[in-house]
C-alpha cells in the first residue's frame, strides 16, 4: 500500500516540475525544476522496478553503518570542492583578471563565494555532523538507528539540498541573506530533510539501551533543535510566485538585519560549535583511549554554551540602525561567552593528560589537539573583535575572514579531518590508516596553510581598517578605497598560497583514506570477538 | 498592555530570573553528592559498545 502512495507521489512530483520547468520566470528555478524532475523520475522507475521485491528487514542487532560510509565519502568529496572554490576566488581578489569575461554572470567572485562558503559549512561540515552524529549516537546508545531507510532518506535529501543551493548560487538563485542563499523551496526542502534528520537521531536516543545520554549527543541535539528553529524564523519568505525563484521576507528593515544576524551567529553557534562539540567529546576521548578529564564540566559546558550563545548575534550590527541596547547586550554576551568556551577547550586538551606522549606518536590525536587550539584561539579572537570599539576598526576589513577561516579551518575542519582519520578504518574493518606519515604531511600542510591565512589577514584587515579611518590635518579622508585595495595585494597572494596548502592536504587526505579502504588490511575476524574491557 | 511592551517587560524581569536560577541550578545537580561516582560511569560510554548494540539482556537502566 505504501508503495503505491509512494508512486503516486514521485509521479506527481515529476509532472509537477514538467509543468514548473515550463512555466519557470527565471534560469535557476528552470533548472532546478529540471533536476527535481530528472530525480523524481528516476526515483519513480526504481521503485516501480523494485516494487514487490521483498524490503531487506533491518537487522536490530548491528550498527547501521553503510549509511554513514557515504557520509565520510560526501564529507571529503564536498571538502576538497569547497577548498578548491575557496582557492580560486581567493586568487579572483588577488588577480581580478580572473573573473573570466566569458563566465561573468556565472562564475565570477560574487557568484562564487556563496558556493565556497555554503561548500564547505553546508556540504563539507554538514556532511561530517550528520555522518558523525551517526555514528556516535548509535554507539553511544548501544542501539542501531531508529527509522530505518529514514537515515539514507536525510543522507540523499541533504545531498540534493546541496546541489540545489550550489546550482542556484550560480545561476543567481539567492535571497542574498549570508549563509541562508537558497530560496523559498530549497528552504522548504532542507527543513523536512531537517525533521526527518531529527526524528532519526531522537528515535535513537529514545530506544537506547544506556540509562544516561551521552554529553556528545546533547550537544548535536542541541545543533539540530536550533538549527531548525533558525532556519524557519529566518527563511519566513512569501513567494512571489510559485513558478519562480523570488520571494520576500516578512521581517521589514532592522528586524530583517538583526533575525538574520541572530540566525547567522548561531550557525556560528550551534552548526560549526555545538555540532562539532559533539565530536570533540567522543573522538578526543575515543583517540586518546580514556574518558573526558570532566564529565562535570561538560555539562556545564554544555548548558552555559547553549544558554549564552543565542543572544550573541547582534554584534554583528555595531553603528547600524540596531538599537544601542541590543548591540550592548550582544558584545556583553559575546565576552561572557569566551569563558565556557575556554572551559570546553581546556576539558578537551587535559582529556590528554597522562597520555601526551601519543602527541608525539599519533598524528590522527595531533591533529584533534590542534583543532582544539585553533578553537580557543578563534573564541578568544571572536569576543575581543565584538567589543564595540575593536569593532568599528575590525568591522567589513579582511580581520573578519580571517577569524573565520581560523575558526572554519582551523577548528571545523582539523576536527572532522581527524574523526575522518578514526573512522575510515573502523567503518570499512581495517586495521590501522594506509600511511601516517601522509597524515603528518596533512597535519603541517594543513597547519602551516591557515597560518599563512590567518596571519595575512590579520595585516590586511588591520592595515585596511587604519587605511580608512585615516584623515589629515584638516580631517578630509587620507585614502580612496582603491588604495586600500593596492595595499593589500601581496597578503592576497599569501592568503591564496595558503588556501593551496590547506586544499593540497586535504588531497592528500583523500588518497590516504582511498588507500586505507584498498590497501590497509583487513582486521582480523579474530580481533571482532568481544574482549572484556576490564 | 501592547504585546510588544509585555513580552520586553517579561523577558527582562521573570524569564531572566528563571534562566538564571536554571542555569544556577545545573551548576548545584552537578555537584551533588554522588555525582562523581555516576559520572565515572557514564564517561566512560564510549568504550562499551563499538561493534554491536547492547542486547536487551545487557541493556543496563
Amino acid at each position: 500500500m505504501v508503495n503505491y502512495f509512494k508512486l503516486i507521489a514521485l509521479g506527481v512530483v515529476t509532472l509537477f516540475a514538467m509543468m514548473a520547468a515550463n512555466y519557470a520566470r527565471d534560469l535557476a528555478y528552470m533548472i532546478h525544476a529540471f533536476i527535481i524532475m530528472g530525480v523524481s523520475f528516476g526515483l519513480f522507475v526504481w521503485s516501480l522496478r523494485s516494487f514487490g521485491t521483498k524490503v531487506t528487514a533491518h537487522d536490530q542487532t548491528e550498527y547501521m553503518d553503510d549509511v554513514i560510509r557515504a557520509g565520510v565519502i560526501a564529507t571529503s568529496f564536498w571538502g576538497v570542492v569547497g577548498f578548491l572554490v575557496g582557492v580560486v576566488i581567493a586568487f579572483q581578489l588577488a588577480f581580478p583578471v580572473l573573473n573570466f569575461e566569458w563566465a561573468q554572470g556565472y562564475a565570477n567572485f560574487g557568484r562564487l563565494r556563496p558556493l565556497h562558503t555554503s561548500a564547505v559549512i553546508f556540504a563539507f561540515g554538514g556532511n561530517a555532523l550528520i555522518a558523525t552524529s551517526f555514528y556516535i549516537v548509535q554507539r553511544t546508545s548501544a542501539a542501531r538507528l531508529w527509522g530505518g531507510n529514514l537515515a539514507w532518506f536525510v543522507f540523499w535529501g541533504y545531498q540534493l539540498f546541496i546541489v540545489l543551493a550550489a546550482t542556484g548560487y550560480l545561476l543567481g538563485g539567492t535571497q542574498s541573506k549570508e549563509y541562508a542563499e537558497p530560496e523559498w523551496y530549497v528552504d522548504l526542502w532542507l527543513t523536512i530533510v531537517w525533521v526527518a534528520y531529527l526524528a532519526v537521531f531522537l528515535g535513537t536516543i529514545i530506544k537506547r539501551k544506556e540509562p544516561h545520554i551521552y554529553v556528545a549527543n546533547w550537544f548535536f541535539l542541541s545543533f539540530i533543535v536550533t538549527v531548525a528553529m533558525l532556519h524557519v524564523v529566518n527563511n519566513l519568505t512569501i513567494p512571489v510566485s510559485i513558478w519562480g525563484s523570488k520571494s520576500v521576507i516578512v521581517w521589514a528593515g532592522v528586524q530583517d538585519g538583526m533575525v538574520q544576524w541572530w540566525y547567522g551567529h548561531n550557525a556560528v553557534g550551534f552548526f560549526l560549535t555545538a555540532g562539532f562539540l559533539g565530536m570533540m567529546y567522543y573522538f578526543i576521548p575515543k583517540q586518546a583511549e580514556r574518558p573526558v578529564f570532566s564529565y562535570k564540566l561538560s555539562i556545564i559546558h554544555f548548558w552555559a554554551l547553549i544558554f549564552l550563545y543565542i543572544w550573541a548575534g547582534p554584534h554583528h550590527l555595531h553603528y547600524t540602525a540596531l538599537p544601542d541596547w541590543a548591540s550592548t547586550l550582544g558584545m556583553v554576551f559575546s565576552i561572557i561567552l569566551w569563558m565556557p568556551s575556554w572551559g570546553g577547550m581546556i576539558n578537551g586538551l587535559m582529556t590528554l593528560s597522562g597520555a601526551w606522549d601519543k602527541l608525539r606518536t599519533d598524528p590522527v590525536i595531533r591533529m584533534m589537539v590542534i583543532s582544539l587550539g585553533f578553537y580557543g584561539m578563534s573564541t578568544f579572537e571572536g569576543p575581543m573583535m565584538s567589543i564595540r570599539a575593536v569593532n568599528s576598526l575590525s568591522h567589513y576589513t579582511d580581520w573578519t575572514i580571517g577569524h573565520v577561516h581560523s575558526g572554519a579551518l582551523g577548528w571545523n575542519g582539523m576536527i572532522t579531518f581527524g574523526a575522518l582519520y578514526f573512522l575510515v578504518p573502523v567503518l570499512w574493518k581495517r586495521e590501522r590508516l594506509y600511511s601516517l606519515s601522509l597524515v603528518s604531511w596533512h597535519f603541517w600542510l594543513a597547519t602551516i596553510g591557515i597560518i599563512l591565512y590567518a596571519a595575512s589577514m590579520w595585516v590586511t584587515g588591520i592595515m585596511e581598517g587604519l587605511m580608512w579611518r585615516e584623515v589629515d590635518a584638516n580631517g578630509f579622508l587620507v585614502n580612496s578605497f582603491a588604495d586600500t585595495v593596492a595595499a593589500k595585494f601581496p597578503m592576497y597572494v599569501v592568503r591564496g598560497l595558503g588556501g593551496v596548502m590547506f586544499l593540497l592536504g586535504a588531497i592528500i587526505m583523500c588518497y590516504n583514506l582511498w588507500m586505507t579502504v584498498r590497501k590497509a588490511p583487513a582486521k582480523e575476524a579474530s580481533l571482532t570477538v568481544a574482549v572484556p574491557a576490564e | 498592555m501592547e504585546t510588544y511592551s509585555f513580552l520586553r517587560e517579561f523577558a527582562d524581569s521573570w524569564m531572566l530570573l528563571f534562566l538564571f536560577l536554571f542555569f544556577l541550578g545545573i551548576v548545584f545537580w552537578v555537584f551533588r553528592p554522588g555525582a562523581t561516582k555516576e559520572y565515572k560511569d557514564t564517561a566512560s560510554i564510549p568504550f562499551r559498545h563499538d561493534d554491536k548494540p547492547a542486547t536487551d539482556e545487557e541493556a543496563r537502566t
